[in-house]
């Protein structure tokens, strides 16, 4: 599903060149999930842009579902991640103004599908939302927010899910609820790409890779 | 979940950053059709001080022609048409002439289409003894005047002795203590004595007015006349050469002389005032015409620079407007809304401030034109009575501004399109 093959990542910094990634290379395919974890600026959420296809590797060549996203035009690769991505993140990153109902609906914005509605209505149920559909972001507790960007990142029903620090800003209840919704997606064929610093998350993955310094080891 | 849901939720979501554009679109907007509104404004009261001028000149003018008109009828009189070979001297010194034409002549004039004079009375005269009363009359011949066949009819200046009459002048009356109804004999002839003239100081009061007909009879002049009075019209001041033209054109055999100069002075004046009413209302239209040009370049270097200020503002506000919602264009990047997709929303956003500070603006700056209006030019002069297309003005409102509010938003959302979401994501 997805492929690193030989990922490096270099950045111009005031001291000279910055290593974020430094030949990395793994795999995933459905029904896997993958923790990488490492300490922090070993290069986790530059690991996680390039899979999503959001930042351009200095080297080496990333395959997802077999097509390399960075020889497409940025409108393509815009068309990609909606159909076939779904990202959570640690800053939740929920827009202010919207609805929970409405910002699990906004992945329709940029792929409309007929049943957006309906599968929208669902995640609200599965994610034990009903009674704060009608809410904004900041009427949530950090919990309910977590679970919306989660149930956002489901609606287009996507093939793999890149989380980064999914869990950083929740307590263990809702950490291992969010947990289990990773864990449940990925026994339905789903695939996971996980990067942590969290231990737990060694419990709840197939797979776990260690990270330092921007290489696999 | 549509692209105008999102866009609406945001203008409610940050309505000050809303309100703030709109209303600076609306001052724009406002200065604009506000000094276009002022300048028609203008105009029609450019228009209204001058028809009131020209109203009160046109009054003048009847007045003035109505007294120069009734200045002449009292002089009589004022073209004389003679046969050609008659000496002009002679008839200065008798006042008529000696030699005679065809009293068809007055026909021909009546019936030429001549308009530079007109009520023409064909007339037959001569210095007579009056044998019963022994003494010196002016025997005139005359039977009304004969219809001008090209104009509408005016009233008569004098009445025709009807035949078997006649009128006397004062002296004549006076001296022979007749009145009105009495009976008179004239060489053999008798006549009943038709009217009984007031003193006029002229050789009128020592003339009898008898009927054309008889009056050839009496002095063996069948079918002549020696001359045809007419009335000089009010058209133009020199008109003399002109009549002279034309007669000529119509009755070779004539010639023409003018009397009674008072009248001509009054018509002068008359023509004088009007003139100098024409040059103060062209004075009136050069004053107007220059406070206009005053107004039009204040309005062409204010506008402009209200609605620069307003475009620099709708940019910061655009500026502050994509600050604020950083993160929000990188997470709907991140869900796989295409640049096209920020851009839309962006301008979408822009063109709805600009149509409704365009609408809002346009009604402020019509009333406000309206109100000002009426201070400046110290009259009200209502919406319904401006000749500008308020329909028209409203479309060029909302489009002007709608198209600044794009343009000055058009940088804000390049950075906006331009952003990496990348770099908002790992923002911790
Ligand atoms: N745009 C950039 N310019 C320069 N250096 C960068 C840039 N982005 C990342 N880096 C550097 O790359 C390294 C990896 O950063 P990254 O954000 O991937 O770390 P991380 O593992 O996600 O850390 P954390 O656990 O704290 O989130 C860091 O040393 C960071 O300073
Ligand atoms: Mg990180």
């Amino acid at each position: 599903m997805l492929e690193f093959k030989n990922i490096s990542m270099w950045f111009d910094g005031p001291k000279g060149k910055v290593t974020a990634l430094d030949e990395v290379s793994f795999s995933i395919s459905p029904g896997e999930f993958l923790a990488v974890r490492g300490p922090s600026g070993c290069g986790k959420t530059t690991l996680l842009l390039a899979a999503g296809g959001l930042l351009r590797p200095s080297a080496g060549q990333v395959s997802l579902d077999g097509q390399d996203p960075y020889v497409l035009s940025s409108e393509m690769r815009s068309r990609m991640r909606a159909s076939m991505i779904g990202f959570v993140f640690q800053q939740f990153h929920l827009i202010p103004y919207l609805t929970v109902r409405q910002n699990i609906m906004a992945p329709s914005l940029a792929l409309p599908t007929k049943e957006a509605v309906q599968r929208t209505q669902e995640l609200v149920s599965n994610f034990g939302l009903d009674d704060r559909a009608g809410h904004v972001p900041a009427q949530l507790s950090t919990g309910q927010r977590q679970r919306t960007a989660l149930a956002r990142a489901l609606l287009n029903k996507p093939k793999i899910i890149l989380a980064d620090e999914p869990t950083g800003n929740l307590d263990e209840d809702n950490a291992d609820i969010v947990f289990d919704y990773l864990g449940n997606y990925v026994s339905d064929g789903g695939c996971v790409l996980l990067v942590t610093h969290d231990i737990r998350a060694a419990a709840h993955a197939t797979k776990t890779l260690q990270m330092s310094q921007g290489r696999i080891i | 979940m549509t692209i105008w849901r999102l866009v609406f939720s945001e203008i409610l979501h940050r309505r000050m950053n809303f309100a703030l554009g709109v209303l600076s679109v609306m001052v724009a907007s406002a200065s604009f059709i506000g000094s276009v509104t002022l300048l028609n404004i203008h105009d029609i009261r450019t228009n209204q001080i001058l028809q009131d001028k020209q109203d009160e000149l046109a009054d003048r003018m009847v007045e003035l022609t109505d007294v120069t008109r009734k200045a002449m009828l009292k002089l009589g009189f004022n073209v004389v048409i003679l046969p050609k070979d008659q000496n002009l001297a002679d008839w200065y010194a008798d006042d008529y002439a000696s030699k005679y034409m065809s009293e068809d002549y007055v026909h021909r004039l009546a019936d030429s289409g001549i308009v530079t004079v007109r009520h023409f009375l064909p007339s037959l005269q001569q210095k007579i003894e009056w044998p019963e009363q022994k003494r010196k009359v002016i025997l005139v011949g005359t039977r009304g005047e004969v219809p001008n066949l090209h104009k509408n009819p005016v009233k008569p200046m004098v009445q025709p002795v009807p035949p078997g009459t006649i009128s006397l002048g004062h002296e004549l009356h006076r001296s022979m203590n007749i009145k009105v109804g009495d009976k008179v004999t004239l060489m053999e002839r008798q006549f009943t004595v038709h009217a009984c003239h007031e003193e006029r100081g002229n050789k009128d009061d020592i003339t009898a007015w008898i009927y054309l007909a008889e009056a050839q009879e009496l002095l063996d002049k069948k079918g002549l006349i020696n001359a045809i009075l007419a009335l000089e019209c009010l058209c133009t001041t020199d008109a003399l050469p002109i009549i002279r033209k034309e007669i000529a054109a119509i009755l070779p055999g004539t010639q023409v002389i003018e009397r009674g100069s008072r009248a001509l002075v009054r018509a002068e004046a008359r023509n004088k005032v009007e003139q100098e009413a024409r040059v103060a209302i062209e004075k009136e239209k050069l004053g107007r015409q220059n406070l206009r040009t005053v107004r039009e370049r204040l309005a062409s270097i204010l506008t402009p620079v209200i609605v620069m200020a307003c475009a620099v503002w709708i940019v910061l506000l655009g500026f502050t407007n994509v600050r604020a919602r950083r993160e929000e264009i990188g997470v709907l990047r991140t869900l796989g809304v295409s640049a096209k997709g920020i851009l839309v929303m962006f301008l979408s956003r822009h063109v709805m401030v600009g149509v409704l500070g365009g609408a809002l603006g346009f009604c402020a700056g019509v009333l406000a034109a309206v109100y000002f209006g009426a201070a400046l030019e110290d009259t009200r002069i209502g919406i319904t009575d401006m000749d500008l297309s308020l329909a028209g003005l409203l479309v060029l409102s909302v489009g002007g501004a709608a198209v600044l509010a794009v343009i000055a938003g058009w940088i804000p959302t390049l950075t906006a399109i331009r952003q990496d979401p990348a770099e908002v994501l790992r923002e911790e």
